[in-house]
């Protein structure tokens, strides 16, 4: 479509959504979170591997440990969307971009709560078993 | 929507081959970009042989030499010749400078001259800087105060004046905004690191009580936050300023005034 609007106007366009602040800030402090939880998530796998099904159990059903991997798999999945959001918001425009931002939040909130649901079983079969 | 590949109407073919004086001591080569609006022609890479001993040291000694001897319709922008106006920016091996202040002994081999990336081009080596000059404009770049004007200057601290320091140097060459792959993908809607080194400019001085209203018309994912620190700015400008490092400060300030 031609346009006779002055570049001016078409700069100005909409206006300022006044956000994004909140995007930015949150993705950096969900990274800097990353650091030790990554580091406690791959510690409780590997002290996993040490031990048998009952092992397990008893380590990932503690309320501290369960805790700390419902923390990680929440923070981990919400910096994943964040970013992901950047990266469509950059290569994708019109309709398909809606879409897909629907299609990543949606996937990182199953995904999370399917691993947030999963520790709280195991938290529970430890509770009930002891 | 990003496009990997350029239409088939602006791939870039071999052109014209100017040999040069045959009786040259020093000859260098440089391949430039030419387009022309009127013939319908794809855009050409020009090969033009000068000799660099009858030459001054600059690039931009070159091109004019190449316009004045050898083919008169070579089309660029010039005007100062020392690194002050802006005018002769280009892509020049590769980088983003002022062909005034680029020497053509820091190229090795062939020099390649480009307009700035993805702009629309006018001519040759002249971008359409039409939108980016409204980005310019839309950040309302001039002093704002809610006090009446003093009989005198407004006055400001040495301290105050300091912090215009790497920020009033900029010449608006848009070296750094061209270089910007977020400015080439959302160049629409992002202003891009030339105008916002240019807003930090109005929002860091001491004399200016805008300050919050600058900020609210920045706030936005786009205008402000598709800046990625990709820092090719800041590797580019050919003044040696920061415009990441204003960016950065500018969101910093968006970051206090939370609370």
């Amino acid at each position: 479509m031609s346009s006779m609007r002055s570049p001016l106007a078409r700069v100005k366009g909409l206006g300022s959504a006044k956000e994004g602040l909140h995007h930015w800030w949150m993705q950096r402090i969900t990274a800097i979170a990353n650091i030790p939880l990554v580091a406690a998530a791959i510690w409780i796998v590997l002290l996993s591997l040490r031990t048998d099904y009952a092992g397990v159990i008893n380590l990932v059903g503690h309320p501290c440990v369960g805790a700390i991997l419902i923390l990680f798999i929440a923070n981990l999945f919400y910096h994943a969307a964040l970013g992901l959001q950047v990266v469509i918001e950059d290569y994708v425009h019109g309709a398909a971009k809606f879409l897909l931002l629907i299609f990543v939040k949606f996937s990182a909130a199953l995904i999370a709560m399917i691993g947030i649901v999963s520790v709280i079983v195991v938290i529970v079969e430890r509770a009930s078993g002891s | 929507m990003v496009e990997f590949s350029l239409p088939a109407n602006s791939k870039v073919k071999g052109g014209h081959i100017h040999p040069g004086p045959k009786d040259a001591k020093s000859r260098k080569t440089f391949k430039v970009y030419r387009w022309n609006p009127d013939d319908g022609e794809n855009p050409s890479l020009d090969t033009y042989a000068v000799d660099t001993e009858d030459c001054g040291p600059m690039v931009l000694d070159a091109l004019i030499k190449i316009k004045n001897e050898t083919d008169s319709t070579l089309t660029f922008r010039r005007s100062c010749r020392e690194g002050v106006c802006g005018s002769c920016a280009m892509n020049i091996d590769g980088t983003n400078t002022l062909a005034c202040t680029k020497y053509i002994s820091d190229v090795k081999g062939d020099i390649k001259v480009y307009p700035l990336p993805h702009m629309p081009v006018v001519k040759d080596l002249v971008p359409d800087l039409t939108h980016a000059y409204a980005q310019y404009t839309s950040i309302e770049p001039w002093m704002k105060s809610s006090t009446p004007a003093p009989e005198r200057e407004r006055r400001q601290s040495p301290e105050e004046r300091d912090q215009l320091d790497g920020l009033w140097e900029c010449i608006l060459c848009f070296c750094c905004s061209t270089s910007c792959p977020s400015y080439w993908w959302n160049g629409d809607k992002y202003l891009g690191p030339a105008v916002l080194l240019q807003a930090y400019r109005w929002i860091a001085d001491s004399r200016d009580d805008a300050t919050g209203e600058r900020l609210d018309n920045l706030e936005d994912p786009f205008r402000l936050f598709r800046c990625h620190t990709i820092m090719n700015c800041t590797k580019t400008c050919p003044k040696g300023l920061n415009p990441a490092q204003a960016i950065g400060e500018i969101k910093k300030l968006m970051l206090e005034r939370q609370g």
